[in-house]
């Protein structure tokens, strides 16, 4: 059997025995099966860089001449990708089994978690659209069922529904540009799409299909879901909503674009994917500036990043935000997880203005959240910094405009990620709970010290395995412009927060009217709770008086009325209970029947 | 048979069958249809019918008639009280079967079916000589009493008919009699009296 | 010698299921009632003898009619001996024979 299936059947085979077989009652083993079949698939995943395996593919439906196969497409992207997701599960399950000891419902965190691995899988294999797009709902549906793990919290339970609902808008577009690709280019398997020059409405296909994206990886104008997905249990945003999932959308790019050739591409649509990238990551970057909760300012963060990553493809270089998607995954899902040490340290308390001086209390931690931040922040030498300067790269070579937006957010990023360091690990204890925190078990310390090295050593190690050469593009320090703009944002940011709030008790800039329309993510939400409400409420009165009176007044309701009235009709003065009444039918109808038989 | 006797005994079969529908005592009633069905009977005997016009003196006035009799007297029925029936049903009592009737007219009025062939003791010596051709010599009917009394020029009405029903219509026969043993029981299940639940 | 038509046979006939169906439509007494029944059957079998009669076979009548008739004989005395303890079973629940009273089966 090709090994590479194995990476598909162990994760569900996991997913269906904690669910079916083991249950609340044994949710030690539950927790051990997952975190061993997650190993195993980290295991298959690495000895596939070095072996040359190709994928397999088998008929799952066939429509005609059109067929829909279950394949596996094994080339460096997903080989890469892999690794990245099956590492980065490995170590969410290990820190897990700490941070969710003591949860009423480990086993099915632990059965939604392997859910979640064998959709990952199957998106990162799939060799066709369809597949892709079967996997694409099932880590939809993961992820509602972990964002809505503790669901008793009406929070949690509104921030699932939020995801899934806006994932839905965005996976309606995505389904509709499979249908013109496969009108398109004829074929729905990414390995026949290639064109050879552009034709018509494929720009309109690349910006459905990009609607999918925009869905998934929390693109503006559906990133509202992300932040409030951060409802759920803290290694689920780590795994999912930083690293892996979330990336999905630049990866699904990524392949969709590897594959029908860059030459193709209509311009137009891809600088509109490069300036909602764009936007998107400067938006996002000013947000997290005010945010107090320690997982909004790593979801903002994420959303900017992934902002940069879909900015990359739309410069059409997939390379360099497939190369920021690998570095990101593990600095993100490391300061995600650094954050769950600390609350888990603080006894649920999120908010970074009741922490202060962790450093000190929890030395594991904090170095390692402040590799992350380094590495986040594009400091020389970090792994963020080469992967960064790829995108500035890309777009100083194309685009000034989009060149400046991502030097300010680069300088944003420094400013909000050396803001959370400097309230949440320096300064003084602001609560009781930050005062006495501990330094997290091993188990959890153990996790955050591999991603610490991974987050650092990541390029090298790109570049050190000949199957991971999509993910180096380029590893050097080159004196020119775009590094020297890179490392001024820097600068300009680590001083700004110096400035701002290095050893401040409250934050000086909250009542600053910009500031308050950055807390209040621009309005957004608000925005869209009004849009909907109008929408809502005028479709649902339409639709209202629709049903009211015409389908339940007349349609429905007047046949039952016409069949109840012919029936009393019948009732009342026809089953009347005279026998004479009945003889005198029968009289009638056999003088009806002798002249119809007789006389017609 | 003879024309006037013919419309004497429909009169007084149609006449019994008015007193029947007239009448407001429910025994004159009865006794009244026993009167429409002697009629009846001497519209079969006038149709060569002997044996089935015997049948209905005996099983209908006979029997079943008599029955009616006892059931009304059994109940105590009192004539129908005085008032009157009521104008609707009466008209639908009258306008129904006059239009049947009338159906049934409009059809005559389309056919016709000419006379009846006479049976007189020639043309039942004919029908001997005509009988079988391909009944063989030793079938029943030839030995039977029906072929002597056929060649004594007599219709052999209840030889016919015991030999068409004992054997053409035998298993019909079985099955009248488990029917109507089932009736037997039934009228027995019916009349007794329900116990009262205790 | 002058015999009746069977068209005048078959008028009786419809004529005395007229006067059996008249009775049946407008007497209330249900016992008259089932005696109107009897006669329509009754009407029923003097056309089949008729046809039996009109129908020469060989110069003999059809007698396949009168077997039927007989058998129409049979099954009415059966059903008149249930029918009839029908009536009265009937009429111990209900103590009446009127059909103005009976009315239990009014939808």
């Amino acid at each position: 059997m090709n090994s590479a299936l194995l990476l598909l059947i162990i994760p569900l085979l996991s997913a269906i025995l904690i669910h079916f077989l083991l249950q609340q009652k044994m949710a030690s083993i539950a927790a051990i099966l997952g975190t061993i079949g997650t190993l195993v698939t980290l295991g298959i995943s690495l000895s596939l860089l070095s072996s040359d395996a190709v994928g397999c593919s088998f008929n799952w439906a066939q429509i005609g001449d059109f067929n829909v196969n279950i394949g596996i497409q094994l080339d460096q992207l997903s080989k890469g990708m892999m690794v990245v997701v099956t590492g980065i599960g490995l170590l969410v399950h290990v820190f897990s089994l700490g941070y969710m000891k003591d949860d009423e419902s480990k086993a099915r965190y632990f059965g939604n978690l392997s859910l979640f691995m064998f959709s990952m899988t199957g998106i990162v294999l799939a060799d066709n659209f369809v597949m892709m797009f079967i996997f694409w709902e099932l880590v939809g549906l993961s992820s509602y069922l972990l964002i809505g793990h503790w669901y008793q919290k009406d929070s949690a339970a509104d921030a699932a529904k939020k995801a899934f609902l806006s994932n839905r808008v965005g996976d309606f577009g995505f389904l509709i540009g499979i249908l013109m690709i496969w009108g398109i280019t004829g074929s729905i398997v990414f390995d026949q799409m290639a064109l050879s020059a552009a034709t018509p409405f494929l720009g309109a296909a690349v910006l459905l299909v990009f609607c999918g994206a925009i869905g998934k990886s929390a693109q503006l104008p559906l990133h509202v879901w992300l932040p409030d997905a951060m409802e759920g249990p803290t290694p689920v945003s780590a795994l999912i909503h930083a690293a892996t999932m979330v990336a999905a959308g630049v990866y699904m790019m990524a392949r969709f674009f590897f594959s029908i050739g860059f030459d193709v591409i209509p311009d137009c649509s891809a600088v509109t994917i490069a300036w909602i990238g764009g936007i998107t990551s400067l938006a996002a970057a000013l947000m997290a500036t005010q945010q107090d909760d320690i997982k909004k300012i790593l979801a903002y963060s994420t959303l900017s990043q992934l902002g940069y990553m879909v900015m990359a493809v739309g410069l059409v270089d997939p390379n360099a935000g497939m190369f920021h998607l690998y570095t990101h995954a593990w600095f993100k899902a490391l300061l995600f997880l650094g954050s769950g040490a600390v609350i888990y340290a603080c006894h649920h308390e999120q908010n970074i203005w009741k922490m202060g001086g962790l450093f000190k209390k929890m030395p594991i931690t904090g170095i390692t959240f402040v590799i992350g931040t380094l590495c986040l922040t594009a400091v020389p030498f970090t792994s963020g910094f080469f992967s960064k300067e790829g995108i500035l790269h890309a777009a100083h070579e194309s685009n000034p405009a989009l060149f400046y937006i991502a030097v300010a957010v680069a300088a944003l990023t420094t400013f909000y990620m050396f803001r959370l360091l400097f309230i949440a690990f320096f300064g003084k204890a602001k609560d009781e709970h930050a005062a006495h925190a501990k330094e997290v078990p091993l188990v959890m310390a153990v996790p955050l010290l591999i991603l610490g090295l991974m987050s650092l050593a990541s390029p090298w190690i790109g570049k050190a395995i000949p199957a991971l050469n999509d993910f180096h593009p380029h590893i050097g320090l080159e004196m020119n412009s775009v590094t020297i703009a890179s490392i001024a944002a820097f600068v300009v940011g680590l001083a700004a927060a110096v400035v701002f709030y290095k050893g401040k008790e409250s934050d000086p800039l909250a009542n600053n009217k910009v500031m308050q329309l950055f807390r209040n993510k621009f309005y957004v939400d608000e925005a869209y709770a009004i849009l909907i409400k109008i929408f809502q409420d005028l479709v649902a009165a339409i639709v209202h008086f629709i049903d009211e009176f015409f389908i339940n007044g007349l349609l429905v309701g007047g046949l039952t009325r016409i069949a109840q009235g012919t029936g009393n009709l019948f009732r009342n003065h026809c089953q009347s209970g005279r026998l004479q009444g009945y003889a005198t039918l029968l009289g009638l109808g056999a003088i009806v029947i002798i002249y119809i038989v007789t006389f017609l | 048979m003879p024309t006037i006797l013919f419309y004497l005994f429909a009169l007084i079969m149609i006449g019994g069958g008015i007193g029947v529908v007239a009448l407001k005592n429910p025994v004159s009633s009865a006794l009244s249809m026993i009167v429409s069905f002697i009629g009846l009977a001497a519209l079969f005997v006038g149709l060569n019918a002997y044996f089935v016009g015997i049948l209905q003196i005996l099983v209908y006035t006979g029997a079943v008639m008599v029955l009616f009799l006892f059931i009304i007297m059994l109940l105590d029925l009192k004539k129908e009280e005085e008032k009157q029936f009521s104008s609707s049903s009466i008209a639908a009592g009258v306008v129904i079967p006059t239009l049947l009737v009338l159906q049934l007219i409009a059809v005559f009025q389309t056919s016709d079916f000419g006379n009846f062939q006479a049976i007189t003791p020639e043309s039942l010596a004919m029908s001997e000589q005509q009988l079988d051709p391909s009944i063989p010599a030793d079938s029943v009917i030839r030995s039977s009493m029906a072929a002597e009394n056929l060649a004594d020029r007599k219709l052999p009405d209840v030889n016919l008919i015991g030999h068409k029903l004992f054997n053409e219509y035998n298993l019909p026969l079985q099955i009248i009699a488990v029917l109507l043993l089932v009736a037997t029981v039934g009228c027995v299940a019916l009349s007794k009296k329900l116990k009262a639940k205790s | 010698m002058q015999t009746a038509s069977l068209t005048e046979y078959l008028f009786m006939s419809g004529l005395l299921f007229a006067i059996g169906l008249a009775g049946v439509i407008i007497r209330r007494n249900i016992i008259v009632i089932f005696m109107c029944l009897e006669m329509m059957l009754a009407a029923a079998a003097l056309t089949l003898i008729a046809f039996s009669r009109y129908h020469t076979v060989n110069g003999l009548p059809d007698y396949d009619g009168q077997m039927l008739m007989f058998f129409i004989i049979t099954v009415a005395a059966a059903e008149v001996a249930v029918g009839l303890a029908i009536i009265v079973a009937l009429y111990r629940a209900r103590q009446t024979v009127n059909t103005e009273d009976l009315t239990s089966l009014k939808g």
